[in-house]
C-alpha cells in the first residue's frame, strides 16, 4: 500500500511549519478514514491535539519495552523517534511510520477487536483510544506470556510454579530473612542468638551473605575438629560471629600456634569456648600477648600457660588496663612484686577487674578490717567477691563482737570463710546467728 | 491470650520498697532489680515455637520423571518466631522511684513496677513523713557534714549532756513547727485551720523547705549519739546540716555518720527487701502484701470513721496544742 498524500510532504525537508503538523495530523486521520473511521473536522482537531500530546508524552516518559502489535508499535516508534530528533522534527519519517503503522493498524484490527471497537466508534476521541491502548499493554503483554488464571494447569506444573521470594529489601530484624537463609535457620538451630546479634552493626547483612555450604560448614567443622564441644558452637558464634569470615588457613595456623607453646589440645578447645574471639587475632597478637604476661609478671612458662587457660579473656583484651591494674596493686595497693605474681597465679581476674572496686576492696580489709598485706595475700580470692558482701558480713561479725582476723588469736575467722562461705554456712558455722537475724540485721546498715 | 511471663508480669505491678546500701547510687539499685526482675520473666518457659504445615518435595522424586505426586507433608517449627530470634519476651520493664535517697545514705527506697508508676504521682501529692535514723558523733566537723569529708574543725564535747542536748532539739523542734504553720497557707485563726490541726493534717502545699516535724535523742553515748527524725520535703545533706547545727548550738561541732531512712510514708524497714531478696518472686510477694495491706487499711479506715462519730464531742473540746501559741 502506498499513500501518496502522506508521502509528498517527506520532500518538503525539514522544516516543520504548524500548517504541516496540520497535514500530518490531516494525513494521520486520513489513514485512519481508511480504517474504516468516521471522522468529522471536530475529531481532525482532536487529531491535532492528539499529535501534539504524544510529542509532550514521549518526551517524559521511555519508550515501550516491547513492541506487541501495531497501535503499540506506532507508539513506541513515535517517542523513540521523538527521542531521537527532538529538535529536528522529520515528516517523512513520521509519514513512513505513519504508513507502516496504518498497515499494522490494519493487521491488528484483524488480531484483536478491542482495537477495532475503538476505531470504529467514530464519536470517541482519539485521546481516549490511547489510554485504552495504554490500559491494554499489559493485557496483551499476559496474553502472550504467561496462563491465564481461569485455564486450567495440571499438577505438574502446580507444583513447578513458585512463588517469588517475598524478601523485603531492607529489615531491621533477621526474622524476615530465616525462612529464605539456609545459614540463619541453621545456626538458630546450633542455638545462637540471633537476636543479640542483629543489634550489632552490620552483622546482620554479613550473615545474609554467607553461604552455608562454602563459607559456614567448614568452619563449624574446624571448631569441631579442634574439640570444641557442640553446644558450646551457638555460644561462640553469638559472641563473635566473625569467626565466620576468618579464612582457614588463618585459623589452622593460630590453632598449631596455641599448640606450639605447649597448650594441649583439650586446653586450646576450652580456651576457644570461653573466648570466642581467641581465634580472630593474629598470631604476632597473640605472641605479643604471652611474651607481655610472663615478661610483666616474670612468671615461668608453665604459670604463664596456667593463667591464661583459666582466663583466655587476657589473650583477647587490650593491654592498657591490666598494665593499669598492675600499678594499682604495686603502688596504691603497696603489694611486692612477688605478692603480686602470687595474687595474679591465684585469683588471674584480678588483671581484668575494675580498678575502682580493687582499691575499694582493699581499703576495706586494710583500713577497716585491719588485715595487713601478707594475709590478704593469703587468700586472693577477696579480689573476686562483691564489696557489699564482705561489707555486710564484716559489720554483722563486728556487731556480734566476733570479727576477730587475725591468725595468731582464738576465734580466727579466716577471710576465705568470710568471703567465699554461702550465706546459710556463714550465719551458722562463723556468726553462729540465724540467717533471719542476718537478714534484720542488714537493714539496719 | 497471655503468656505465663505476661501473667507474671501483672502480679509484679504495684509499689515496692527495698533496701538501699550506702555508697550505692539509687539508680544503680533501680538498674539491679530491674534486671533481676527481666531475668525472673524471661526465665518462665517461653511458649514453644509454633509449628507450621509444609508441602516438601521428596528429593528423590526431582530425578525421577514419573508422573505421580511425591508430596510429603511435614509439619516444621516456624524459625522466625523461634525464642532465639525474636528476642526474650520482655526486653525492659518501667521501674519508677520514689522518694530519692543520695549515695551515702541508706534505708527505704520506695519502686514501682509498670503500672504501679501512675501512683507515684499521688504519693508526691500527700504529705506522707518520712522517718530518717541519725548516726552521729561530737568532736569534728567537716566540709559536707559527713564523716568521710574534708576535717574543718575539731573540738571537745565533755561538757555536753543529754539534758542539753535535748534542750536544742526541742529549740529546732519548735522552729519547724512554726515553720510548718507559716507554710500551711491557712488562717490560724480560722475554723479550717482548727479542722485540720485535730485531724494532724497541717502542713506544706507541695515544695516548701524542709519541715522536721518530729526530732528526738534515741541514744546517746558522747561522742556518739543516735537521731529519730520525722520531716517533710527533706533531702539528706540537709539533715547532715541539722547535726552539724546542733553541734554547734552546743558550743561545740558534730558529723553525721550516717543518715537510715526507716520508713517511707506507709512503707517501712519491715516490708523492705534486702539485697538477696531483689528478685522476681520476692517482689511479687512484697507488691501483693502492698495490695493487701492498702485494702486492710480501707476498711479499718472505714471502721475508724464509724468510732469517730460516736467520740467526736468529746474531741471538740481540747484544743490542738500547736494552736495555743
Amino acid at each position: 500500500m502506498s499513500f501518496p498524500q502522506s508521502l509528498s510532504p517527506a520532500e518538503h525537508g525539514h522544516h516543520i511549519p504548524v500548517h504541516k503538523l496540520v497535514t500530518m495530523s490531516s494525513s494521520h486521520a486520513l489513514l485512519c478514514l481508511r480504517c474504516r473511521s468516521h471522522l468529522s473536522s471536530k475529531t481532525m482537531a482532536a487529531t491535532l491535539l492528539y499529535s501534539t500530546q504524544v510529542r509532550h508524552y514521549a518526551t517524559i516518559t521511555n519508550a515501550a519495552p516491547k513492541i506487541q502489535n501495531g497501535l503499540l508499535f506506532f507508539r513506541g516508534t513515535h517517542r523513540t523517534m521523538q527521542k531521537w530528533k527532538q529538535h529536528m522534527f522529520c515528516f517523512s519519517d513520521f509519514a513512513k511510520h505513519l504508513e507502516t503503522e496504518t498497515k499494522e493498524v490494519k493487521l491488528a484490527e484483524k488480531l484483536s477487536r478491542t482495537d477495532v471497537v475503538v476505531y470504529e466508534s467514530p464519536i470517541l476521541p482519539i485521546i481516549d483510544a490511547v489510554s485504552v491502548n495504554e490500559r491494554q499493554v499489559p493485557l496483551d503483554l499476559d496474553a502472550t506470556d504467561e496462563l491465564s488464571a481461569l485455564e486450567e494447569i495440571s499438577d505438574e506444573e502446580a507444583i513447578s510454579i513458585t512463588l517469588p521470594a517475598a524478601m523485603p529489601p531492607a529489615s531491621t530484624s533477621l526474622r524476615d530473612y530465616i525462612d529464605k537463609s539456609e545459614t540463619l535457620s541453621n545456626l538458630v538451630q546450633l542455638g545462637v542468638n540471633l537476636w543479640k546479634l542483629e543489634q550489632r552493626p552490620n552483622v546482620g547483612s554479613m550473615l545474609l551473605r554467607l553461604n552455608y555450604k562454602t563459607d559456614v560448614a567448614p568452619r563449624l567443622l574446624f571448631l569441631k575438629d579442634i574439640g570444641v564441644e557442640d553446644s558450646r558452637l551457638g555460644f561462640i558464634i553469638t559472641h563473635n560471629p566473625y569467626i565466620l569470615t576468618e579464612s582457614l588457613e588463618s585459623l589452622h595456623a593460630r590453632v598449631n600456634y596455641l599448640k606450639s607453646k605447649n597448650f594441649n589440645s583439650e586446653t586450646v578447645a576450652s580456651m576457644v569456648s570461653r573466648a570466642p574471639y581467641l581465634l580472630n587475632f593474629s598470631v604476632k597478637r597473640l605472641d605479643n600477648r604471652l611474651g607481655f604476661y610472663q615478661q610483666q609478671l616474670q612468671l615461668s612458662a608453665s604459670n604463664t600457660r596456667n593463667i591464661v587457660a583459666r582466663l583466655p579473656r587476657l589473650l583477647c583484651g587490650s593491654l592498657e588496663p591490666v598494665k593499669e591494674n598492675l600499678k594499682v596493686c604495686k603502688i596504691e595497693l603497696g603489694f611486692k612484686e612477688n605478692e603480686i605474681q602470687h595474687i595474679v597465679i591465684a585469683v588471674p581476674k584480678v588483671l581484668t577487674a575494675n580498678k575502682r572496686k580493687l582499691t575499694q576492696i582493699f581499703d576495706l580489709l586494710h583500713n577497716t578490717m585491719k588485715v595487713p598485706h601478707h594475709l590478704i595475700t593469703k587468700f586472693p580470692q577477696v579480689f573476686n567477691t562483691k564489696y557489699l558482701r564482705i561489707r555486710e558480713r564484716h559489720l554483722f561479725l563486728e556487731y556480734l563482737g566476733k570479727a576477730q582476723y587475725d591468725p595468731a588469736l582464738p576465734s580466727y575467722i579466716s577471710l576465705d570463710c568470710l568471703v567465699s562461705l554461702p550465706d546459710e554456712t556463714f550465719c551458722t558455722d562463723l556468726a553462729s546467728a540465724s540467717l533471719e537475724d542476718f537478714y534484720l540485721f542488714q537493714k539496719t546498715i | 491470650m497471655a503468656t505465663l511471663a505476661v501473667s507474671m508480669f501483672r502480679r509484679l505491678e504495684g509499689l515496692f520498697c527495698v533496701v538501699k546500701p550506702s555508697g550505692v547510687h539509687w539508680k544503680l539499685v533501680r538498674d539491679n532489680v530491674e534486671k533481676n526482675l527481666l531475668k525472673g520473666l524471661n526465665a518462665a518457659p517461653p511458649q514453644s515455637c509454633p509449628q507450621q504445615v509444609r508441602f516438601l518435595r521428596d528429593p528423590g522424586a526431582d530425578t525421577e520423571t514419573t508422573k505421580s505426586l511425591t508430596l510429603s507433608v511435614a509439619s516444621v517449627p516456624v524459625l522466625s518466631k523461634h525464642p532465639l530470634v525474636t528476642g526474650p519476651e520482655f526486653q525492659r520493664i518501667q521501674v519508677g522511684v520514689g522518694h530519692r535517697l543520695d549515695v551515702s545514705s541508706s534505708g527505704v527506697l520506695v519502686l514501682a513496677v509498670g503500672r504501679g508508676n501512675r501512683v507515684f504521682n499521688d504519693l508526691y501529692e500527700t504529705r506522707v513523713t518520712r522517718d530518717y535514723t541519725l548516726e552521729c558523733e561530737f568532736g569534728s566537723a567537716t566540709d559536707d557534714f559527713s564523716d568521710t569529708g574534708r576535717v574543718v574543725e575539731r573540738s571537745t564535747y565533755d561538757h555536753i549532756t543529754l539534758d542539753k542536748l535535748n534542750r536544742v532539739l526541742a529549740m529546732l523542734q519548735g522552729a519547724h513547727q512554726k515553720a510548718l504553720l507559716t507554710y500551711s497557707n491557712v488562717d490560724l485563726r480560722s475554723q479550717e485551720a482548727y479542722e485540720l490541726a485535730v485531724q494532724g493534717l497541717l502542713g506544706p502545699e507541695g515544695k516548701s523547705v524542709p519541715i522536721l516535724t518530729g526530732l528526738r535523742c534515741v541514744h546517746f553515748q558522747p561522742p556518739n549519739f543516735t537521731l529519730e527524725v520525722q520531716c517533710l520535703n527533706e533531702t539528706q545533706k540537709y539533715l547532715r546540716k541539722v547535726v552539724h547545727e546542733t553541734g554547734l548550738e552546743l558550743r561545740s561541732t558534730a558529723v553525721c555518720k550516717g543518715v537510715r531512712r526507716t520508713r517511707d510514708g506507709l512503707f517501712t524497714l519491715q516490708q523492705a527487701l534486702t539485697r538477696h531478696h531483689w528478685t522476681a518472686p520476692h517482689v511479687t510477694r512484697a507488691v501483693q502484701q502492698y495490695y493487701s495491706s492498702k485494702k486492710n487499711k480501707k476498711t479499718r479506715a472505714v471502721a475508724d470513721r464509724g468510732d469517730r462519730i460516736t467520740t467526736t464531742g468529746g474531741e471538740c473540746d481540747e484544743q490542738p496544742p500547736n494552736l495555743n501559741q
